[in-house]
């Protein structure tokens, strides 16, 4: 009998440290884009629009998630250093000059990212800062 | 003693009322004025008051063809000061002129001059791509190239709008986004902060508020 229920009570622990890590996780997650919403109406929605559209051929609509999945690991990397190079999306070529941000944090780097990886019709779910700040150190 | 007040309270109402009708078939002037006296039609002297004006100028359209005021002739149209290679305000800029274009696409009488401030960079076919990537390339949209004197005066004498070169600003550059509405006797009659999307909406209808002044 007592071995059942310190067996029981171990069991509830490990889903109750389960639950509330998801938790922690959607609440980081909440964060990430409320935060990474003003940064963005703030440095982006400029050139890239209020719905990721963007701006002729000017600059590249958010909205082809087929490019952001397999760019995933150096989207950081674009949103500090800017771009200049030829770029594909939705089938169009763009290769105007995306300028840097030096003045963003990688904190700010992972919250604009995460809004923008979840936001315009995309669905990439949740990326620590942690994974972030590792990506801008090893940017090209 | 009460029904003085109200009296007085109904009448300043009405004034009220009756004076934002005028305002309202009529846009504002903008800039410098003074009174002059000039002689009508019949040769009876009588006082008017002088407008500020937008004077001649010669510049290089995205074709590089010497383009002068004489192409706003019988038009009123808008314009404002941007350039290319602007990162922050000049893509919001844009983005709501061209809402005002689509508009207006139509309509004979009205016409849009950009002119860049980025006497360096922004030669006419750099502005030709611009104007392209943008997605409005045509003669009712003119992109104007010329020496910083003849912009810079232009732009802060003429048409009210703050410009300059900070090398301390992010491009390089520092401007005011407004969008300047300009009448057929090219005199200034609204200036909107093209970076507010009210105030560009405000423009769509005084676009036509001005029109119709014409038509008398
Ligand atoms: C001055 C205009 C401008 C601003 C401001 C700007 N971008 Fe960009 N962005 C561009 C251009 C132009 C490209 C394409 C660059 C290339 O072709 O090399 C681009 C490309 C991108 C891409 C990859 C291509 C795509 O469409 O998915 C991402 C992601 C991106 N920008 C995110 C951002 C974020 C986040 C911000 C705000 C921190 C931002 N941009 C601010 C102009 C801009």
């Amino acid at each position: 009998m007592r071995k059942y229920i310190i067996n029981s009570i171990f069991l509830c622990s490990i889903v109750a440290i389960i639950v509330s890590c998801q938790n922690q996780e959607t609440i980081d997650l909440q964060n990430y884009m409320s935060n990474g919403k003003d940064i963005y109406i703030a440095k982006c929605q400029n050139c890239h629009g209020l719905n990721g559209e963007g701006l002729g051929q000017l600059a590249p609509p958010l909205t082809d998630s087929v490019f952001l999945k397999a760019n995933k690991n150096r989207l950081a990397c674009i949103i500090k250093n800017g771009a200049n190079e030829s770029l594909i999306i939705h089938g169009k070529e763009y290769k105007e000059k995306m300028p840097a941000f030096p003045e963003l944090t990688d904190i700010d780097v992972a919250q604009v990212m995460v809004y923008a990886t979840n936001s315009f019709g995309n669905n990439q779910g949740f990326v620590p800062y942690k994974k972030v700040s590792l990506q801008l150190q090893n940017c090209k | 003693m009460n029904k003085i007040i109200s009296s007085i309270a109904i009448c300043l109402l009405f004034i009220t009322i009756l004076s934002s009708c005028q305002q309202d078939k009529k846009l504002p002037f903008y800039g410098e004025r003074h009174a002059e006296t000039v002689k009508d039609a019949n040769g009876a002297e009588k006082i008017d008051t002088i407008y500020q004006t937008i004077p001649n100028w010669s510049f290089l359209n995205q074709d590089s063809v010497v383009t002068t005021n004489k192409a706003t002739d019988g038009k009123v149209y808008i314009a404002d000061f941007f350039f290319t290679s602007c990162t922050t305000i000049c893509p919001t800029m844009h983005r709501n002129l061209i809402t005002v274009y689509n508009e207006f696409k139509t309509n004979p009488n009205v016409m849009f001059v950009s002119h860049t401030i980025d006497f360096k960079y922004d030669r006419p076919y750099v502005l030709k791509k611009y104007a392209q990537k943008l997605g409005v390339d045509g003669p009712k949209w003119q992109f104007l190239y010329g020496s910083k004197d003849s912009v810079y005066t232009l732009a802060e004498k003429n048409y009210l709008v703050a410009v300059g070169e900070d090398s301390t600003a992010k491009d390089g550059y520092i401007h005011q986004g407004y969008l300047v509405l300009i009448d057929k006797d090219r005199r200034i009659r609204g200036a909107y902060d093209g970076t507010k999307e009210d105030q560009v909406e405000q423009l769509k209808k005084d676009i036509p508020v001005l029109l119709a002044e014409y038509k008398k």
